[in-house]
């Protein structure tokens, strides 16, 4: 049975879904402009999420505090983000609707979001790419003038608008530009190469953070009234990742240890197209973005072992095996489907390239129709970097992809407000787990951080200071000072273990952990022995992690060291999240849990809610809540884009 | 793939922190995959040194799939490396030759102090941004996107100066250590759409006063910027944004 614990409390207006954040805004108390100033917000992470939420909220009066780790906001990695954003505008006339949107969004989650929260993303969506125009992010556009659109996964409308394979890029820098004018107008004190180590909760209240500034090693403490956290996903602690190297859990990590309930943290988006791994040195891995399966068609030899080169192979000797299980989708199957498709031909022994992890995409069909110049406009920047990585011409013979981890629908648990269990804390973008259930659309990552930062926040947090009492603090008081003492004996125990492991040697073996047992494909006895694993290696770590340099000074080691620490922490929380959840639904996937043609079983009556997990000690297991997901609008169907 | 294993020798800049004097050391690394990325290979160096107790190289980088602006030092002399159109984190050994002995050192200008061996602060940058790198444009004031018509080849333009990433490989080609090609690719993108035409004059005073106010240099038409520049950004666009600024200046 499912109960409904008195601790998560979701906030989610009733009536009818059209107008549920309409009449929600309504009902927020507002702070009136001259009394905005007196608020102090600190905005941790300066992405997408962070980035809008550190302009609309400056714009709005308040004073805010931006923080990130990199050495400038613009280099957060929502940057990297290539195929589009999400809209429903309908510009195409092809029967997009706010509606279809939301239908689209809350299946492809397989039934694990909540109605209220994904209706509103896409009644936002409009407005998003409005502001994204009116700030010159250069989208593509057709010969008369209009905007352009076309086609992601889970999708059969022509919704997203792109600016060739650097969407991310663009709409960050549009972001970035609106937060930096409100450094020059004196509103956002920008803090750059600093991390933040911890949170400073006062009366059961967010007050302040410990951040590490990564120049100098100084702890430095921030008092506010809000902390606003937008430090991305926790992808990273599978070592290889489509991440940025320095994306990390470190932020939403120590909150949860502060109190902050952790939502669904087994659900981990493995993106089917990215470029397969070479060899046991290899950093990191690299997507290919999503709107290439548009053009390109997925396939792999019918019969086993054939190591034809792919030109040799005909026709009629070829598994287009999206189009074959998924007609009506075809190549642009979601990705928990289309990944798990993939490994599944690979386990047959029809993956192809040198290490058999593998399938082509291919654009040979395309080329012939609509010409060479028709792809290099569209994707050419995509094919420019395919070729950099492999040292081969994506013109001339198909790509070869395999599934990757790439983003994390699991994070804090937030209410209708995006306001975490910790009064004061919000939780934007990626870092919180509202939106994509248990497995996100294509599109619809960069759609969230800017709908959470441009149009929610700036509603809700209003709503918090306009009903709870916030005497000043300042950083002397204990609890500030309590919080730095224990964030430097952490980093101080790290640099004097002083054993012979090297902290990325911890990560890659964490990493492969991860991704055999708590990956595309998971069961009870693979997630007990990854538990076990994950706790070993955790005391190893403790024991045995070397790390060089100082605290004095620029150490990324150190900084890594951190994060990894953490990582060892969360990977274990994954894996029970995943162990009980005995079903399988979007990404996670649990081979007990499958139908006869080897689908996703859901099991709603039994799974049909949101876990969210308390911490309650380092020595004591988490404890499970659940908040019940309630369908009045769509009824949960077997997910099916056959 | 290549199976054939590599060395490179590698003259590094370390330096301990701004104040620290530098210099280069020698590091060779052994039994390397020509498939590795260059920053692979520094991480195996890193590695190594971390074992043997000595301090690792330090360097910035993020994405590493050439499209953040986090890395950057310089390669035998060429900001960025021997490949054109790339960011360090997109070369790999089969750009370098077996045996070949390989220089690093730090972006160098003095709008860029060195914070540690290969890192420096290229907060300058977004100081210039700060002064005028946007479209003032409060948020939810915005009209249909739609009701903005801009024309393919418009949208096209302004998209090829928009790419810039901000890494600074312009500055430090340029003998004048000069901020020319990146302040200019923000005026010229803004500059190419109508939502960017109510603050053209404005933005380019402020971009330029700031730039000035930095430390960089004055463009001297050396071109060295346009060829390092990973992002292929074009030095059209320093005519474009000198233009601009004259025309400012008159109408003021």
């Amino acid at each position: 049975m499912i109960t409904a614990s008195p601790k998560l409390v979701s906030k989610i207006p009733s009536g009818p879904i059209e107008s549920r954040w309409t009449r929600h805004k309504d009902s927020l108390k507002l702070v009136s402009p001259t009394n905005k100033r007196k608020f102090t917000i600190l905005v941790v992470g300066t992405g997408l999420a962070g980035a809008s939420a550190a302009a609309s909220l400056a714009e709005l009066g308040y004073n805010v505090k931006a923080f990130c780790i990199q050495d400038s906001p613009r280099r957060a990695h929502s940057i990297a983000a290539q195929g589009g954003i999400n809209a429903a505008k309908n510009y195409r006339n092809d029967g997009d609707s706010v509606w279809r949107l939301f239908y689209d969004t809350i299946k492809g989650g397989d039934f694990r979001a909540r109605e209220a929260n994904v209706y509103r993303l896409a009644e936002l969506s409009v407005n998003i790419i409005d502001q994204c125009v009116a700030q010159g992010v250069p989208f593509a556009r057709e010969y008369g003038g209009l905007l352009d659109n076309r086609s992601f996964g889970g999708a059969q409308v022509s919704r997203t608008f792109y600016a060739r394979g650097q969407t991310g890029q663009q709409l960050l820098l549009g972001a970035y530009g609106a937060m930096m004018r409100q450094v020059e107008e004196g509103r956002v004190a920008l803090y750059p190469r600093r991390e933040m180590l911890d949170l400073v909760v006062i009366n059961g209240q967010a007050r302040g953070i410990i951040c590490r500034n990564l120049v100098t090693g100084q702890l430095e403490a921030y008092a506010g009234d809000a902390v606003v956290l937008c430090t991305g996903g926790y992808g990273n602690a599978y070592f290889l990742a489509t991440y940025a190297k320095n994306s990390n859990a470190t932020a939403i990590w120590r909150c949860y240890k502060r109190g902050a309930f952790f939502a669904n943290p087994c659900f981990t988006q493995i993106h089917p197209t990215c470029i397969p791994v070479t060899g046991d040195y290899q950093s990191k891995l690299t997507l290919m973005s999503e709107s290439l399966r548009n053009d390109g068609r997925v396939w792999v030899p019918k019969k086993k072992g054939d190591t034809r080169p792919p030109n040799e192979i005909p026709e009629d000797e070829r598994d287009y095996f999206l189009e074959r299980r998924y007609p009506s989708y075809g190549n642009l199957a979601p990705r928990d489907i289309a990944s798990r498709a993939v490994k599944a031909v690979c386990d047959e022994g029809r993956g192809v390239g040198a290490s058999g992890r593998a399938v082509y995409l291919d654009f040979s069909d395309t080329i012939r129709e609509k010409g060479l110049d028709y792809i290099k406009e569209k994707y050419g920047n995509l094919f420019e970097m395919y070729q950099h990585i492999t040292g081969e011409d994506p013109y001339k013979v198909p790509m070869r992809i395999y599934p990757a981890v790439h983003y994390t629908m699991g994070g804090l648990w937030v209410d209708y407000n995006l306001m975490s269990t910790i009064p004061g804390l919000f939780v934007l973008g990626e870092a919180n787990f509202s939106d994509h259930g248990a497995n996100r659309l294509g599109a619809s990552a960069l759609m969230q951080g800017l709908a959470d930062g441009y149009f929610i926040i700036p509603y809700t947090i209003g709503d918090y200071f306009a009903s709870v009492s916030l005497p000043k603090v300042s950083t002397d008081r204990d609890e500030f000072r309590d919080a730095q003492a224990s964030v430097e004996a952490k980093l101080k125990k790290l640099l004097a273990i002083q054993g012979k492991k090297t902290v990325l040697e911890f990560h890659r073996e964490l990493g492969l952990l991860l991704w055999d047992y708590v990956g595309m494909a998971r069961n009870a006895q693979g997630l007990q022995h990854a538990i076990e694993k994950i706790r070993a290696l955790r005391q190893e770590f403790w024991q045995n992690v070397q790390v060089p340099g100082s605290n004095d000074m620029l150490n990324k080691s150190l900084e890594m060291a951190g994060r990894v620490a953490d990582f060892l922490e969360l990977a274990e929380l994954m894996a029970i999240d995943a162990l009980h959840r005995e079903e399988s639904c979007g990404a996670h996937f649990r081979e007990e849990y499958q139908t006869p043609d080897g689908e996703a079983l859901r099991n709603d009556e039994k799974f049909a809610y949101v876990a969210a997990w308390e911490y309650k000690g380092d020595d004591q297991p988490p404890e499970l809540h659940q908040e019940p997901l309630i369908f009045e609008f769509v009824k949960p169907t077997v997910r099916s884009y056959k | 793939m290549n199976k054939k294993k590599m060395t490179l020798h590698l003259k590094i800049w370390r330096q301990a922190n701004a104040q620290a004097p530098g210099r280069f050391v020698l590091y060779t690394v052994k039994d390397l995959s020509p498939d590795m990325s260059f920053l692979e290979m520094l991480d195996v160096l890193n590695e190594e040194l971390t074992k043997k107790g000595e301090l690792p190289v330090e360097f910035d980088s993020d994405c590493r799939e050439g499209i953040c602006g986090t890395c950057g030092f310089v390669i035998n002399g060429v900001a960025h490396g021997p490949r054109r159109g790339r960011t360090v984190c997109q070369l790999y050994l089969r750009d370098f030759q077996d045996g070949q002995t390989v220089t690093l050192e730090p972006f160098r200008a003095k709008a860029f102090p060195v914070i540690k061996d290969l890192v420096v602060d290229r907060s300058a940058f977004d100081r210039i941004m700060a002064a005028g790198g946007y479209i003032s444009v409060d948020t939810g004031s915005a009209p249909d996107a739609n009701s903005i018509l801009i024309p393919k080849e418009v949208a096209e333009a302004a998209f090829d100066a928009a790419a810039c990433i901000g890494c600074g490989a312009c500055v430090a080609a340029c003998p004048n250590a000069s901020a020319s090609l990146f302040v200019s690719a923000k005026i010229a993108h803004l500059a190419l759409l109508p939502q960017g035409q109510p603050e053209r004059h404005r933005r380019v005073l402020k971009m330029v006063a700031q730039m000035d106010k930095e430390n960089f240099g004055n463009c001297s038409n050396h071109g060295e910027c346009e060829a390092v520049c990973p992002k292929n950004i074009s030095i059209k666009y320093i005519a474009l944004m000198r233009r601009d600024y004259l025309r400012a200046l008159l109408a003021k």
